[in-house]
């Protein structure tokens, strides 16, 4: 899932500074696992927000909030749509691309965010996510033993670990595993170590962001003459 | 309950100047001390308006939150001791739900020290008293809350969470899983 945590009050507070009517809009999905931006955590900051306003002066902005299904689905933004036309700014507790989502649907809108997005993650235990996945289009997982170096090691490294490996932990933080170590452990467990003879290819990272924003395309799936072209 | 009036009288004869006090209370312990200390005839000042709950961890942060909205100038969230909840870890989890709403309180800009977590048994009629009188005279040392809103927003805001409150003691909207306390 996407993981993300919200901003600081005072950062939400001055972004609506220009506005008098502003609906918060959290999001079910991704953000509402990691308790980010769901119903409940939007309800919050909504009250929070509120007695932020009060306190710097502007106790009159009328601050509501709602939450829908999905903001990075064009048809669960519907439900907005109408009700938006009473504000005159949102800010969206959805992941980036939910900003995004509601900033195109309402093109005469300011959508500001609500949350910082961080990363692609799990729940590692209640309360803690860690990122595992960068999206960085040419998975090669299967290669490394299932844990990605791209992700999980701090120089990337694709053959083997760098000298700063200390008893299973990365020398950039205590707390945080080395990768290779991981890799090693599960190979070794797994019985495929001899996997990490041969040197592995580098990246073909044409596939990740550095080419500009992607796109996935499923002919079979396109309703001819519907959304933009492929 | 015996409570004082000590509170100080506007021109108008409203207390104008007396702190409210919100205490979410839980039913097995803080309800039942409060109970007590007026059994006990124990004077304790009379701001402070009580809500029972099944257990503190009922308790939600927007609960929290909405209680200062709305007008409360402090709020106590009274739980059993630790060890003693009869949901096991009701109270403990309250106890992080308030370190975060004062966190967030801090936040956006509104003293921390007007909420505040305790824990007392059953027995401890005199400690309620206590904890109120503790928490009137330090939001008395603040000072009146700044968000508070009118006085008729403030009834009506109490009398909603009072509800609420005794809706979710009755069975009837608790939503969570301590079927013996929200059977009664």
């Amino acid at each position: 899932m996407i993981v993300a945590d919200r901003k600081k009050i005072p950062e939400i507070r001055d972004m609506i500074a220009g506005h008098d009517k502003v609906l918060l809009v959290g999001c079910g999905t991704c953000v509402t696992v990691c308790l980010a931006g769901g119903e409940r955590e939007v309800g919050i900051l909504g009250s929070a927000l509120r007695m932020a306003l009060t306190l710097s002066g502007r106790p009159k902005v009328t601050v509501h909030e709602c939450t829908i299904e999905r903001q990075c689905e064009d048809a669960f933004i519907d439900i907005l749509a109408q009700r938006a036309t009473d504000y005159d700014a949102i800010v969206s507790f959805g992941c980036g691309a939910g900003v995004q989502a509601l900033a195109e649907r309402f093109p005469k809108m300011p959508v500001y965010p609500g949350l910082n997005t961080q990363f692609i993650g799990i729940l590692e235990s209640q309360g803690v996510w860690t990122e595992k996945c960068s999206g960085c289009g040419n998975c090669r997982l299967a290669e490394f033993a299932g844990i990605c170096p791209i992700t999980r090691c701090a120089k990337r490294l694709f053959n083997g670990p760098c000298a700063g490996s200390r008893d299973g932990k990365c020398e950039v933080s205590e707390d945080r595993d080395c990768a290779w170590q991981l890799i090693y452990d599960r190979a070794k467990a797994l019985g495929i170590l001899d996997q990490f003879d041969a040197i592995a290819a580098p990246q073909d990272w044409s596939s990740g962001l550095d080419g500009g924003p992607r796109k996935v395309v499923r002919e079979d799936q396109r309703i001819a003459g519907l959304g933009p072209k492929a | 309950m015996s409570r004082q009036d000590s509170s100080p009288q506007s021109t108008s004869g409203v207390r104008d100047a007396e702190p409210l006090i919100l205490a979410f209370c839980c039913h097995y312990c803080a309800y039942a001390a409060a109970d007590l200390a007026g059994s006990m005839r124990l004077s304790y000042p009379d701001n402070v308006v009580v809500l029972r709950l099944p257990c503190t961890g009922r308790v939600e942060v927007n609960y929290l939150l909405a209680a200062f909205e709305r007008g409360a100038d402090g709020v106590i969230v009274a739980g059993c001791l630790e060890g003693g909840c009869h949901f096991q870890e009701g109270n403990l989890r309250a106890r992080r739900r308030v370190e975060r709403a004062k966190g967030l309180l801090a936040e956006l800009g509104l003293e921390a020290e007007r909420l505040e977590m305790y824990n007392l048994s059953s027995a401890e009629g005199g400690r309620f008293a206590e904890i109120v009188s503790e928490m009137t005279n330090r939001v008395r040392r603040l000072g009146l809350s700044p968000i508070k809103p009118g006085a008729a927003a403030v009834a009506a805001g109490v009398q909603m969470m009072a509800q609420q409150a005794a809706e979710r003691v009755a069975g009837e909207a608790c939503g969570c899983s301590c079927s013996s306390a929200c059977a009664e």
